[in-house]
């Protein structure tokens, strides 16, 4: 297994958003998870790769514990997010899903206008105080999920009436709005042609700047383009994890290697 | 005789398939894809045409025969008894049917015997005829269709659209009946409002209701056909099942969907469900004898006089039959919204009260909104509790705890009273008319409203 200490990653403690140990999970009788640590920090992209049923996307939604609304799931080991376990009981795993935001594979807006999509969390979550408040919230996360410019005209025409380039940058927007630390994305571009997928990774690292992202693709050029970490998963284990760049020219793993040359997976 | 000739028709259609079927099979050979139809469609369609062809000539036969002998033997007992009414010789006809075929007549006289013998005459003659040409037919239809078995006959597109003919047939036939249905209503409305001399206020507006106090005089007392306390009576109920059916209903659902485990609800959902089987007029009598006294009781305790049958009562046991309806369509419509949905709610930190409020039953509504309305039109048309629980006699009043009467019930009324069927069937199906037309006046502004408001997923 993978050990990020002896790597030596750049970032200091502080850096760290999320950081797990010793992190299982099973679907009933599925061992679907084994034995993963990982670091995550702030203000980077990471992106999780490796060949489907590999355990990217069950691990990517322990991180909000979006596994809670699957009841055969069961997850061990310790998750921390800025130090916090977020499975002690004490954690809401409302208020967790609040700070850590969530983009699916399919976009997933809501039947309701545009507006509606994003006042959605900061409504819920009680962020604005009065109409004037949300107006703005509601433009900034547009803005910030460069769709603004072509949806403010028509705020209040339904969301799912844009194209689907469009809704996921939409939902992402709706993401946004409720001011997250972290933003998980599974694989958000998959049901997006190149010109949205350009799009949408160009938006993923102008977010850089603010949040720490995690990002879930099969694509590894995508990886490539947009993270500065990676992580590979083969069969539920961890396989290697580290910087993009040697990831992709100088993989520890011969399984890694095999992968991003196309051999495996 | 008939069944006789349906077997015929069916082993022959039968017999038909497998030999065009084999047939279709040995041309092919070893090569199966040098056939245009697979062999299954070349039997099919020999099938279809033998079948089509026997029974088609067989339904023909026997009800045009039937129709011939009837109208002829009666015209011939009309010339042989000139003063007789036409129930008379209708009665002489079906006694000399009867003697015909070895059946009891009433009573026998020279006259029923003539006509006897010359009915045995003629069906026997038609009789021949019918087996001739039923069985004539399926054979050229078996033996035509054999003759086409090829390597390139297109029997798979033939069989197919014959098939499609028969489905348009089917179809044709649920429309033709419900627009049959209608203009009978609007039919007999015509003739009732014609009776009053077209004072249709006293009908919508008027507050009497004993169409038939007039009939022994031989009309009808436009003064007395008021329905407002019908429908008012019948709105009443329908209100009060509502109020019971569309909360307990939705909220069943909403648990059994979003709260409950699958094991509850595999146990939960059929068991509700259940309660749709029940005979409503098992639930009648349960109302009149459980409900009604322990209400009764109830109010004499508080000091409340409730009536041995009262629009409550109704309204409560209907609104509880109706619970299933409603929950079941709910629970399934429910269901139908996509978990990416709630996934994208609870994604951004939304509890689940907050999921199912804003994002689930907004999407959900049209389907909600039409499990309710078919849950208005049970109540509306719903009988047997009201009969029983609700009483009989027209009276107008708001307070739901006296006797009240509905639009069904008094349907019900006139038509097993004794008057007969000519004179009371006038106020029926008006009334039938009119509760027609509001459930359809309903359903419409149901669906528009639902149209403004619904939240459509993909």
């Amino acid at each position: 297994m993978y050990d990020t200490q002896t790597h030596g990653s750049a970032l200091d403690q502080t850096d760290i958003k999320f950081s797990a140990r010793n992190v299982q999970v099973y679907y009933g009788d599925t061992h679907a998870i084994k034995d993963v640590d990982v670091d995550i920090a702030d203000k980077t992209v990471t992106a999780f790769i490796g060949p489907s049923g590999c355990g990217k996307s069950t691990f990517l939604r322990c991180l909000n514990r979006m596994n809670d609304t699957i009841d055969v799931c069961r997850i061990t080991g310790d998750i921390r997010l800025d130090g916090e376990d977020i499975y002690d009981k004490r954690v809401d795993p409302v208020q967790l899903r609040a700070k850590v935001g969530m983009v699916f594979q399919k976009p997933n807006p809501f039947p309701k206008s545009i507006y509606d999509n994003v006042a959605y969390g900061p409504k819920i979550h009680g962020l604005a105080r009065t109409r004037a408040d949300l107006d703005v919230i509601v433009e900034k996360a547009l803005r910030r999920g460069a769709i603004w410019d072509e949806v403010k005209d028509r705020l209040h025409a339904p969301g799912t009436g844009l194209s689907g380039g469009q809704q996921q940058r939409l939902c992402i927007a709706r993401a946004i709005a409720t001011e997250p630390e972290v933003l998980l994305m599974d694989e958000p571009c998959s049901a997006l042609d190149p010109i949205a997928t350009a799009q949408v990774e160009e938006l993923i690292d102008e977010l850089r700047t603010r949040y720490s992202l995690v990002i879930v693709t099969h694509s590894m050029q995508q990886a490539a383009r947009v993270s500065q970490k990676t992580a590979f998963f083969h069969l539920g284990n961890l396989v290697e994890f580290g910087e993009t760049s040697q990831i992709f020219t100088n993989p520890d793993d011969p399984r890694t290697e095999s992968y991003i040359t196309g051999r495996i997976g | 005789m008939t069944t006789l000739l349906f077997g015929f028709v069916l082993v022959l259609a039968l017999a038909s398939f497998l030999v065009a079927r084999s047939r279709a099979g040995q041309l092919a050979g070893d090569t199966p894809a040098s056939l245009h139809s697979r062999p299954a469609y070349h039997g099919f369609y020999s099938l279809l045409w033998v079948l089509m062809a026997g029974i088609g000539f067989l339904i023909v036969l026997t009800l045009v025969p039937n129709y011939l002998m009837t109208n002829s033997l009666l015209s011939q007992i009309g010339q042989a008894l000139p003063d007789s009414a036409f129930i008379e010789r209708q009665l002489i006809l079906s006694d000399a049917k009867a003697l015909a075929t070895g059946r009891i007549a009433s009573q026998t006289d020279p006259l029923r015997q003539e006509i006897a013998a010359a009915y045995a005459a003629k069906a026997a003659f038609w009789g021949w005829i019918r087996i001739a040409l039923v069985v004539g037919a399926a054979l050229i239809a078996a033996i035509a269709t054999q003759a086409t078995v090829s390597l390139d006959w297109r029997a798979r597109n033939r069989a197919e659209n014959i098939v499609r003919l028969i489905l348009a047939a089917m179809a044709t036939i649920a429309i033709l009946t419900t627009i049959g249905i209608v203009v009978s209503l609007i039919f007999e409305t015509y003739s009732f409002f014609s009776k009053i001399d077209w004072q249709l206020h006293k009908f919508l507006f008027g507050t009497t209701w004993s169409p038939l106090s007039g009939v022994q005089e031989g009309h009808m007392d436009a003064d007395k056909v008021g329905a407002v306390p019908l429908f008012a009576g019948t709105l009443m109920i329908t209100f009060i099942a509502m109020l019971v059916a569309v909360p307990v209903g939705l909220f069943a659902a909403i648990y059994l969907s979003d709260f409950a485990g699958n094991r509850t609800r595999a146990i939960v959902k059929p068991m509700l469900e259940i309660l749709a089987g029940i005979p409503t007029v098992v639930y009648g009598f349960f109302a009149a004898i459980t409900v009604a006294p322990f209400f009764r009781n109830t109010g004499d305790a508080i000091g409340v006089s409730i009536a041995s049958e009262s629009a409550l009562v109704a309204g409560l046991v209907m609104g509880i039959m109706i619970i299933p309806f409603i929950s079941s369509l709910s629970d399934d419509v429910i269901n139908s919204v996509p978990q990416a949905l709630r996934d994208g709610s609870f994604g951004l930190g939304a509890t689940k009260a907050e999921t199912i409020r804003q994002v689930v039953l907004p999407a959900a509504l049209p389907g909600i909104v039409s499990a309710a309305l078919l849950g208005f039109s049970r109540a509306v048309g719903e009988t047997m509790i009201v009969v029983m629980a609700a009483g009989q006699g027209a009276n107008l009043t708001a307070n739901p705890l006296e006797a009240v009467t509905t639009v069904t019930v008094q349907i019900v009324m006139l038509i097993t009273g004794d008057t007969e069927a000519e004179t009371a069937a006038g106020p029926a199906f008006t009334l039938g008319f009119t509760l027609f037309c509001i459930t359809l006046l309903m359903n419409v502004a149901a669906q528009r409203l639902v149209r403004k408001y619904r939240e459509t997923y993909e």
